[in-house]
Parts: C-alpha cells; structure tokens; sequence
C-alpha cells in the first residue's frame, strides 16, 4: 500500500504534471505555429483590448446575453469552474504535500469551504450529466467520450472527498483519488478539456475580430 | 513611345483653352482631357437641345450625336470618342465618325503609335472587334477582354465559342470559352479564358486559362503550360517575344514562373504585375513578402520597404536601372523610388515619370482636391483645379506641365514648359 | 447513424450535388478531405473543433434550429457534428452519400451569418466551418446547382448574373436616360478618373433594379457629389465564389474590383445596399489577396447616407409617413456594426421606427444570406421554412403597427420577401435609397 502511495506521490506525479504543463505547452506552441503558417489572420488581426474585452465578458456570467438568457446554467457552471480550480489549488491537504516535497506554500481555505465546494463541483457535475441526458440540443451533441471526461473530472473530487472523511475504504480511496487527479491532469491537454488553455484564445480571436475590425459586439 | 522632340519645349506659359468660359456657350460641359504634348483639350459638351459633341480647343466637332462619352487622345494626338447616332453606336476620331455603326460599341483600345483604333462590338447576338471601323469577319455568341497588340493592328479577346443554357454548369465545366486572335479562335476551348496579352510584336498571344474548376494556368497561342496551378494571374511576354511570364499559385504561396517553369524561387503572399526593363535585363513585380505588406521585387529580391495598404503602377526608368511605383500606406500614396519612398505623401498619385536619362521622377498628385505636380519628392509651388500627367522632354531639360488653373468661368487650360534646373533650384 | 438522411424531411434533387455525386469515389473523397485536412485546414480549424465542448449553447442563435422545432441537428454544433467534425474524426473515410449531404448542410441550412459565434462561450466560428465544408464540396464537385451556376459567372463576366459588358454600360446609360427626365443635368459619370468615390453594385442591379442606380444617381447628383462608375468588368462587388469555396475565383473577382477603383483614383469605393458583397469586399476578398483591410476604402451605403443626412448634403422635405421597421443585415451589422447609423438614417427619414427583437448585432439573419438563396428554387421552402422565427418577428413587428420593412441588403430582401409571401405577412420593403429617393428635397423642388 504504502509503495503504491510513494509512487503515486512520487515518480507518477512528476510525470502527471510533466504531462500537464508539458502538454498544455506543448499544444499552445505548435498550435501558435501552425497558426502561423496558415491562419496569419490570427495575429494580424489580434487586438488584446478587444480580446480581453471579450474574454471578460464571457467569464463574467450574465455579461452576456446568452448568459442571462441561462441564469441557471450560467450560475451553475461559474460555481463548477470556480470551485473546480479553486479547491485543488488552495485545499490545506495539497498545500502541505507541495510544502512538504518543494518547501514552499501559500494560502489555504478551511476544509469546511473544500468541502461546500467538492460538493458543488461533483453537484454541478451531476447537472451537467442531466442535462447531457435530458436537453435534445445536448443529448445530439453528446459522445461517449464526453460523459467519460465528466466521470473523469469528477472522480478525484469524490474520491478526495472520501479520503478525506474517511469514509469506508478510506485508504483505496485516497490512492484512487490521487490516481484520479493524474489522469485528470494528463488527459487536459489532449481532450475537450483542453478548453481550459485555448478558450483565452478562440475567444479572444473572435473579440479581436469583432471589435477592431467589425465594430461590433460578440456578447 | 511616341515622339516628343518636335514638341513646342520653349519655357514659358500657354494658353490652350479658356475652358472656364466654355460652360456660357454650351451650358453643358463635362470633365476635360488633354492630349499627350499638351496642344489640344476636349470635353463633351451639348452643341443643342439633345445632341453632344467634344469641344476642341475652343471649336466644336461639326458633327454631334446623340451621345458622346469615353473621350480620349491617341499618343499621336487624334481625339476619339464613343458615340451614339439613331441609337447606333461606332467610334468617332477627330469628329468624323467610323462609317460602320453596331447596336452597340464599347471598350476602345488606342494604339501607342499611330496605329489603328480597336473597340469592341456587337450587333443583335453577334459579338466581334472592331479595327478602324472594319469588324472582324466572324462573330462570337460573347467577347469580352479586349487586347490590342503595341502596333494596335492585331486584336483578340476572349470569346465564347459553345453555346450553354444558363445553370448547365456541367456544360460550362467542358469549357465553352476561347481566344479569338484577329477573329481567328483557337482550336482549343477552356473553361476560362482572362487576360489575353499580345508579344511585343504582336505575333504571338498569351492569356491565363482555368481547365477544370480547380486546375489554371497559362496558354501561349492556344497551347497550356503542362503544369496546372491553383490560381495564376495576368502573363507577361519577354521584350524578345519568346519567353513568357506568369505569376502562379504553388502550394508554397505566389511565385513568378516562366514557359511552365518556376523562375522566382521565393514564394510570396502576393505576387503580380511583373515588368521587364525596357533593356530586358531586369524582371521586377509588385509583391506581398508577408500578409498584409507590399513591395518590389526585382529579379526576385523584395525591396526591404514595404507598405500597408498598396504598391501599385511600376514602372521602369527608361535606362532600366531605377524603378518607381506607387505605395500607399494607411489611406496616403506616396512614389516610391527603388525602395526610397518621397516624404511627402498625397491624397492620390498617379503613375510616376522618368526622365529619358533617369534621373528624375514626376508625378501628378491630388492632395485637398487640388492637383500638383511633384518632382523628385518635391511638390511644385502651383495647385491647379485639374492636371495630367507631366511629360520630360527628350533631353531632360524641361518638364511639360498640363494643367487647368482657376476654376468655374475663370479655369483656362494651359500648357507650361519648365526648365528642370529651376524645379531643383 | 450519421449516414442515413435525415426523416423530418423529404429529400429534394440538386443536380449540382447529385450529379456531382456520381463522379465520386469513396477514394477520392478521403484523398480530398486529408489533403485539405493536412494543408488547409489550420489552427483555426483544428481548435474549433477541438474545444468544442458540446454544450449545446449556440444552439437558440440559429434561426434554422429554432425555426425547425428546435431539431438539433439543425442547431450550429450539431451542424458541424454531421460534417466537418465527423470528417475529422474518421479522417476523410466517408461515404458519397455523407457528402452529399455534407454539400447540403453546409450550403442550405446555414446562412454563415455569424450569430452563433456570438452564443457559444468560445466564441467557435461555425460560419468558417462550414465554409471549410464548402471549400471540400467545392474541390469535390458536389456544390448546389444555382450558386456553382452564379460563381461561373462571375468566372466568365466578372459579375454575378452573365450581365455582358455592353449590357452593363448600356444599361447605366438607359438610367441616366431615365433619370434626366426628372433631373435634366443629371449624369452618370463613367470612368471618371480622379472622382472622389467609385460606386459599385452588384450584379442583379443592371438587370433587375435597374431603379436603384436611377435613384443613387440622383441621390449622388443632388448631393452635388463627384463620383464615378466603371464601365468595365469589376463594376460587380458581389461574389459567390466566396461562398462556394472557390477562393480563388473570389480573390480573382476581388482583385478585378479593387484595381478597377484604383486605376480610376478614386478615395474610395461606395456600394450600394448589399450584405454579402460588404464582406467580400471588407473581409474575405481582401484578405484573400492578401490585403490586411480594402486598399482602397470601402462604405457601405448605410454609412455613405449617415454622412450625406448627418452633414445636411441632402435634406428630407417630408418624412417617410408609414410606420416602418428595420431588418439589421448580419454582414454590415456584425459584419460592420453599421446598426445605429442605419437606426441614424431611419429616424432620419422616417416618421415612426418600430423595432423588431432582438435587433443590432443579434438579429435573426433573413435565411437568405451566405449564398442560401442563390441554391435557388430547389431549396426555396427550406429556406423559408428555416426561418419562422424571421416570419414571427415581422409578424410582431406588424401588430405594433410596421407597414413597410428597411432592408438595406439585397440578399436579405429576397430572403425575406419569399418570407412575406409565403407567410402571407403583408408588408412592404424598401431599401433606404427607396425611400431616401423618395422623401429627400430635389433640386426642382428647392
Ligand atoms: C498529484 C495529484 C494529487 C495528489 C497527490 C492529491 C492529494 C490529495 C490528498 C492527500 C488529499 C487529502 C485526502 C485526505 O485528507 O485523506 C486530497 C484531497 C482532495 N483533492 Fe487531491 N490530490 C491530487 C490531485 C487532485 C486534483 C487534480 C484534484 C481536482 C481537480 C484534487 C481535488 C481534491 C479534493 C477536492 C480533495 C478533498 C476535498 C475535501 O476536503 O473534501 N486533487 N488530495
Ligand atoms: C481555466 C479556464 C476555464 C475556462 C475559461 C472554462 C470555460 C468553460 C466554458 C465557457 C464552458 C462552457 C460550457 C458551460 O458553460 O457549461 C466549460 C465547460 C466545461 N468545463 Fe471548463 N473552463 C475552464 C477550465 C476547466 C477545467 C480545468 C476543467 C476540468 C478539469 C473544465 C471542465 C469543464 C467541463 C467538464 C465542462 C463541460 C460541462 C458539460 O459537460 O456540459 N473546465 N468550461
Ligand atoms: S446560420 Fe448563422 S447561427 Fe446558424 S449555424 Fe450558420 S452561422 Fe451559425
Ligand atoms: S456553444 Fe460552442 S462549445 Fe458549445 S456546443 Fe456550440 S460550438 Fe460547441
Ligand atoms: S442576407 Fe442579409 S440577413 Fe442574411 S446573411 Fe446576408 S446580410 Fe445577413
């Protein structure tokens, strides 16, 4: 059990989060170099204050009118997004494994509010599932593979969550939950997930497009 | 070019027209031209109620028409116009019109030397051209995309030669369209057929062709390159006549090929309107090295400058060591002189000038609706209410400025020869 | 599953796709689709499809998904679920008939106006998607019949309609005819180097609204404006080529327009009140050719009237009298953000502006743009059909009191006069010159 921990917190860790930072470089360079050669309106016409411009507005929920058009999705995804990044990021029990291993810390959230939010993440996981299933726009659109990436976004927050109360089989869970985390972070660069680094992009370049050339708005 | 040493070059200031006072005789007066050397202007104005006629230095055509547009002087002076009679239309030089009328005539090509006048015209569903009133002896369904050759006495143009019912696109894809050179087409039909061109000496014709939706390229007199291009512009013949130029889309960008061959190795953004020097030595277009950004290269080597909007209109100097051109950056044209723009930039200019040794650039400019005339960068003191463009004298010592000052009842249009030395002072 | 077509509705004939069809090969098909995947198709392409995260949320921006009962697979990702995406996936083994109903999809059933770039958080362009599919269709053979018939002439003639260059100029010249019988001095000038703007239209205009040159004419006369107009190919600012994938027809077609308004030295090039043609001038030409922005300034006529109303060069003598309402036309709306000097302009020339909702940058496209209608008859019910939520807004419109409809685009009228017709809506339309012709104080009347 424990060799298995030190793996997992070990070599499998640094090759996670190789893969992660890696990956996520990886994709961002080749894709700015491709763009390069083929799609020169991308930089030609990028704008960064219309790009942020609109960056902004479609962070910010109800900045759009689709988002208010969706109060409830609006809400429910701005909470999964902050919670989903917020709690691995500044839950007390990451926080002392990287203080441990590199010496170095920061701010961390009381375990009540990790708490609250794992359960929005795996709550909002849990409507996004439903309305995979019960929206026809979605359902359409819906592959396999999409409710693989939910069960996959959603496995370290339950399994965390298990560890962390010990809930019965509290010891597997905590090596799943570790494991989980890892196959997270690997497959970010190279599935849908990958929204997470090329939205500041599509949505930029669309902002540039639409307001330094267009004049117009595209909220 | 034609001959400007038996041209009036005394210095000095005259008066060709009070074109100004035109307007209280004829009521009607449209925009004036002027002829090469500068002795005669014209402009269509109405000789009655609803006939027109062109003005001549003060004199009336003694024929009019029912209508006259598309006035402008040959090289060697004639005047020619479009005009319509009974609803018939012909070409009229010098207010005598062609004897032969058509339904319609249109897009007239003027000779660089004395040659014949062509334009092109149809009557009921028959398509031709025409030389000096004698139309070609066969007729097209279609023609358009006249060309003359440098003489004028050899034309061509684009024609259709198969009949299709308009959405047949299967039978259009077959090609329907070819060349017809001096009325003769060619035995080979294309699916598109643009930018006839004729050799210098008018023997032999090049124009780019599209054989299948996807597949372009050049023909030189009815026989395509073997290689196949996604796109190609205008082609362009060797001063000799042999070789031919075309710039061509490759999956690497625009690159210039010759005879079917790659000839400019470096692909660009854009490449197009290649020219040789008059001594054939130098081959330079207007080229895009990177999206967005415009310039010349000769001989395959981009100028270092590049501008944003444009590069348009080069043109050797008669030496062929310095080339000009125009290039417009954000909304302001400017002449840039072998990759040396003037520092003064302009509304609009029109295509600069060389001296006959070179070493002088002229151009006519607009700039807050007023013309001028500018040399070597430097605009001259006068602004004119319209103005054409300069002409060097033989020996470079003079610069002829024709221009219309003052303006309403007061314009007068004037002929000025102007010593070179006094412009640099 | 992808294959089958589609039960909601019957399957209807092109020969350009059906006949293009034939010559196909499962073999060829994949060549196509990977070469193009691998040359180019770039990061654009690849993002887009790559982030995507079937959300589901462009969905109610397109007026085909709502207008057809909310049927996904009309909805903008569903529409590159079935196409683009699914080529992607299975790198280009496709079979003939998912082509051709590829062609379909990608032709009919999106306007590419851009509205659902606006919805989808990521702001993915399904409008550049599906003109990639175009692109395919296009090196495939299998473009609609109507539209690949149009980018032929525009091969042949350089405009849009197989309008002959005597018929063009003859024409200008029968409307200066016209026009001096209410304007005696009034002139068309043509090929006037060094007039301030060149006006450009598109090519139905000499053939079927001839009326609108005869009223820019003495709208520009009245003005006192210097002006000109080519009597050469590239009078034509229209382009279809543009919208059958046939980039390079619409960079030859553009290259035409451009150069002729610079070998007339013209400021700028002025265009008639045309959608489509805007952006092919001011966005996908030019770019095409390599030009960053027009090289040579180009208004549309929406902007061109704000400036002759707002500096006072013309005057209205009595407003426009019957309530009227505006249909914003996405390629000068989104395209140009034009929407409040055209609000500007009918104000301006209008007593009463009834808005229809929502309106400026998120209106409803008319269904006709993107090269729609030009598929012609065979897909003219879809394409009305497609838009019932177009019928409903003018349905509204008219119940607040509308009696007359702006539509400053020409693709946009025909689209929503077939949306009229066949909803029996009852309500006039007019172009701005329309009425700007009609109300606007003429020398005589001075
Ligand atoms: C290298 C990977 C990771 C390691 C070594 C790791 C380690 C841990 C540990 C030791 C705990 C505490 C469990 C306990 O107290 O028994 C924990 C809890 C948690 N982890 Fe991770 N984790 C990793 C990745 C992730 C990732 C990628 C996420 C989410 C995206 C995540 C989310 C959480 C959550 C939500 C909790 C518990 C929250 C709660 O208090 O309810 N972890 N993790
Ligand atoms: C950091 C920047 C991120 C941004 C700006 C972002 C933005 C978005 C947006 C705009 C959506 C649209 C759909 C919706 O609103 O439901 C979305 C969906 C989603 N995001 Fe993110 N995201 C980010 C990071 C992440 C990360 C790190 C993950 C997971 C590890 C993630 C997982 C998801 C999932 C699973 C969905 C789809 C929900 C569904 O199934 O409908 N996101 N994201
Ligand atoms: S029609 Fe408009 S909203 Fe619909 S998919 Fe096409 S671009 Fe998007
Ligand atoms: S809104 Fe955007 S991300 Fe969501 S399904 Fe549509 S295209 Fe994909
Ligand atoms: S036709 Fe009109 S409404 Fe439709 S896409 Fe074009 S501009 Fe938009």
């Amino acid at each position: 059990m424990h060799a298995v921990y030190s793996f997992l917190t070990g070599p499998l860790a640094w090759v996670a989060f190789g893969i992660f930072f890696g990956g996520i470089a990886y994709r961002l360079v080749s894709r700015a170099l491709l763009a390069r050669k083929r799609d020169t309106a991308v930089f030609e016409y990028w704008s960064f204050y219309h790009a942020l411009r609109s960056i902004l507005h479609w962070i910010c929920p109800f900045a759009s009118v689709n988002s208010r058009r969706r109060p409830v999705l609006s809400v429910v995804t701005f909470v999964f997004h902050v919670a989903l990044l917020a709690a691995p990021l500044f839950l007390f029990a990451h926080i002392t494994l990287i203080n441990e291993a590199f010496g170095v810390h920061w701010w961390f959230m009381p375990d009540g509010l990790a708490d609250v939010l794992t359960l929005a993440v795996l709550g909002a996981c849990i409507f996004f599932f439903v309305r995979r299933k019960v929206r026809p726009e979605v359902a359409y659109l819906t592959t396999a593979g999409d409710y693989a990436i939910l069960a996959l976004v959603a496995a370290p927050f339950l399994s965390g969550f298990w560890a962390y109360h010990q809930l019965p089989g509290h010891a597997a869970a905590t090596l799943l939950h570790i494991f989980s985390g890892e196959v997270l972070l690997v497959i970010i660069p190279f599935t849908k997930l990958s929204h997470m680094f090329f939205f500041p992009f599509t949505r930029g370049y669309m902002g540039s497009e639409f307001g330094a050339v267009r004049f117009a708005r595209d909220w | 070019m034609n001959d400007s040493s038996n041209w009036d070059w005394n210095p000095g200031k005259r008066l060709i027209a009070p074109i100004g006072a035109w307007a209280a005789t004829y009521g009607w007066v449209e925009e004036p031209v002027m002829s090469a050397d500068g002795e005669q202007v014209a402009a269509v104005v109405k000789s009655d109620e609803a006939a027109f006629a062109a003005c001549v230095n003060g004199e009336i055509w003694e024929a009019s028409f029912d209508r006259v547009w598309n006035l402008r002087f040959t090289a060697d002076g004639r005047l020619t116009g479009l005009v319509n009679d009974g609803g018939m239309w012909t070409v009229a030089v010098d207010g005598q019109a062609w004897e032969s009328t058509f339904e319609y005539a249109w897009d007239p090509r003027l000779p660089a030397n004395g040659g014949p006048i062509a334009c092109a015209a149809k009557n009921g569903s028959e398509y031709f051209a025409v030389l000096d009133g004698q139309p070609w002896e066969t007729t097209f369904s279609n023609l358009s995309q006249l060309a003359t050759s440098l003489d004028g006495k050899h034309s061509a143009a684009v024609v259709q030669t198969v009949d299709f019912s308009e959405g047949d696109i299967f039978k259009f894809q077959e090609g329907c369209y070819s060349v017809a050179v001096n009325g003769q087409v060619w035995k080979r039909n294309f699916m598109n057929a643009w930018d006839p061109i004729f050799a210098p000496k008018g023997d032999r014709l090049a124009t780019t062709v599209r054989l299948t939706l996807l597949e372009t390229t050049i023909a030189v007199d009815g026989e395509p390159w073997p290689g196949t291009y996604s796109a190609a512009w205008e082609a362009h013949f060797h001063p000799a006549g042999e070789r031919v130029t075309a710039p061509v889309k490759t999956p690497k960008g625009w690159q210039l090929a010759e005879d079917g061959r790659i000839l400019w190795e470096r692909a660009y953004a854009q490449l197009w309107h290649q020219l040789y020097s008059p001594d054939a030595r130098r081959l330079a277009a207007v080229v895009a090295p990177r999206f967005g950004r415009w310039t010349m290269a000769v001989d395959d080597q981009p100028w270092k400058t590049t501008f944003g909007d444009y590069v348009s209109d080069p043109v050797f100097s008669p030496d062929g060591k310095r080339l000009a051109a125009i290039a417009c950056q954000d909304g302001r044209r400017t002449v840039v002189v072998d990759g040396t723009p003037w520092a003064e930039s302009f509304d609009m200019v029109w295509p600069p000038v060389f001296s006959p040794d070179g070493r002088h650039v002229a151009a006519r400019v607009k700039q807050d609706d007023r013309w001028r005339i500018v040399v070597d960068g430097r605009p001259l003191p006068e602004a004119y209410t319209t103005a054409w463009d300069p002409v060097f004298s033989p020996d470079g010592k003079y610069l002829l400025v024709r221009a219309v000052e003052g303006s309403g009842a007061e314009a007068v249009c004037q002929r000025l020869v102007r010593p070179l030395n006094d412009i640099r002072g | 599953m992808l294959d089958e077509p589609r039960n909601t509705q019957e399957q209807i004939y092109d020969s350009g796709i059906a006949k293009g069809a034939e010559r196909l090969t499962p073999e060829k098909i994949q060549r196509v689709i990977q070469e193009m995947l691998a040359g180019e198709a770039g990061a654009r392409l690849k993002t887009y499809v790559e982030t995507c995260v079937h959300c589901g949320l462009c969905s109610e921006a397109c007026h085909f998904y709502l207008s057809n009962d909310k049927d996904p697979r009309f909805s903008p990702a569903g529409k590159v679920k079935q196409t683009i995406a699914e080529m992607v996936r299975r790198k280009g083994v496709v079979s003939v008939d998912f082509m051709k109903k590829a062609s379909e999809i990608a032709s009919t059933e999106c306007n590419l106006c851009k509205r659902c770039a606006m919805y989808c958080p990521f702001g993915i362009d399904v409008a550049f998607l599906m003109l990639f599919v175009r692109r395919i269709c296009h090196k495939l053979g299998i473009t609609p019949q109507y539209i690949q018939d149009t980018a032929h002439s525009h091969s042949a003639t350089y405009n849009q309609m197989w309008v002959k260059d005597d018929e063009w100029i003859d024409s200008l010249q029968w409307q200066e005819d016209e026009a001096r019988e209410e304007m005696p001095n009034l002139r068309i000038p043509l090929e006037k180097e060094g007039a301030d703007f060149m006006y450009s239209v598109i090519g139905p205009e000499p053939k079927f609204r001839a009326q609108l040159i005869y009223q820019a004419a003495v709208i520009f006369n009245t003005a006192g404006l210097n002006w000109t107009m080519p009597a050469t190919p590239g009078w034509d600012n229209s382009d279809m080529c543009m919208y059958t994938g046939d980039n390079d027809m619409m960079a030859r077609i553009k290259k035409a327009h451009f150069e002729t308004a610079m070998r007339l030295r013209v400021k700028k090039i002025v265009m008639g009140e045309c959608g489509h043609a805007f952006r092919s001038i001011y966005d996908m030409g030019n770019r095409a050719l390599g030009w960053r922005m027009p090289p040579v300034p180009t208004v549309h006529a929406i902007e061109f009237f704000y400036e002759l109303l707002s500096t006072g060069k013309i005057t209205v003598l009595r407003k426009y009298d019957k309530p009227v309402t505006i249909h914003d036309p996405c390629n000068v709306i989104r395209g140009r953000g034009l929407h409040e000097m055209l609000r500007y302009v009918a104000h301006a020339i209008c007593e009463e502006v009834i808005e229809m909702h929502p309106n400026r940058e998120h209106n409803f496209c008319c269904s006709a743009g993107g090269g729609v209608i030009n598929c012609g008859p065979p897909w003219k019910m879809k394409r009305v059909n497609g838009n019932k939520v177009k019928a409903q807004q003018l349905f509204e419109a008219k119940s607040k009191g509308a009696v007359t409809c702006i539509a400053p685009c020409h693709n946009c009228h025909g689209g929503l006069e077939d949306i009229i017709h066949v909803n029996e809506i009852g309500m006039d339309l007019k172009f701005l010159g329309d009425i700007i012709y009609q109300v606007m104080e003429k020398p005589e009347q001075a």
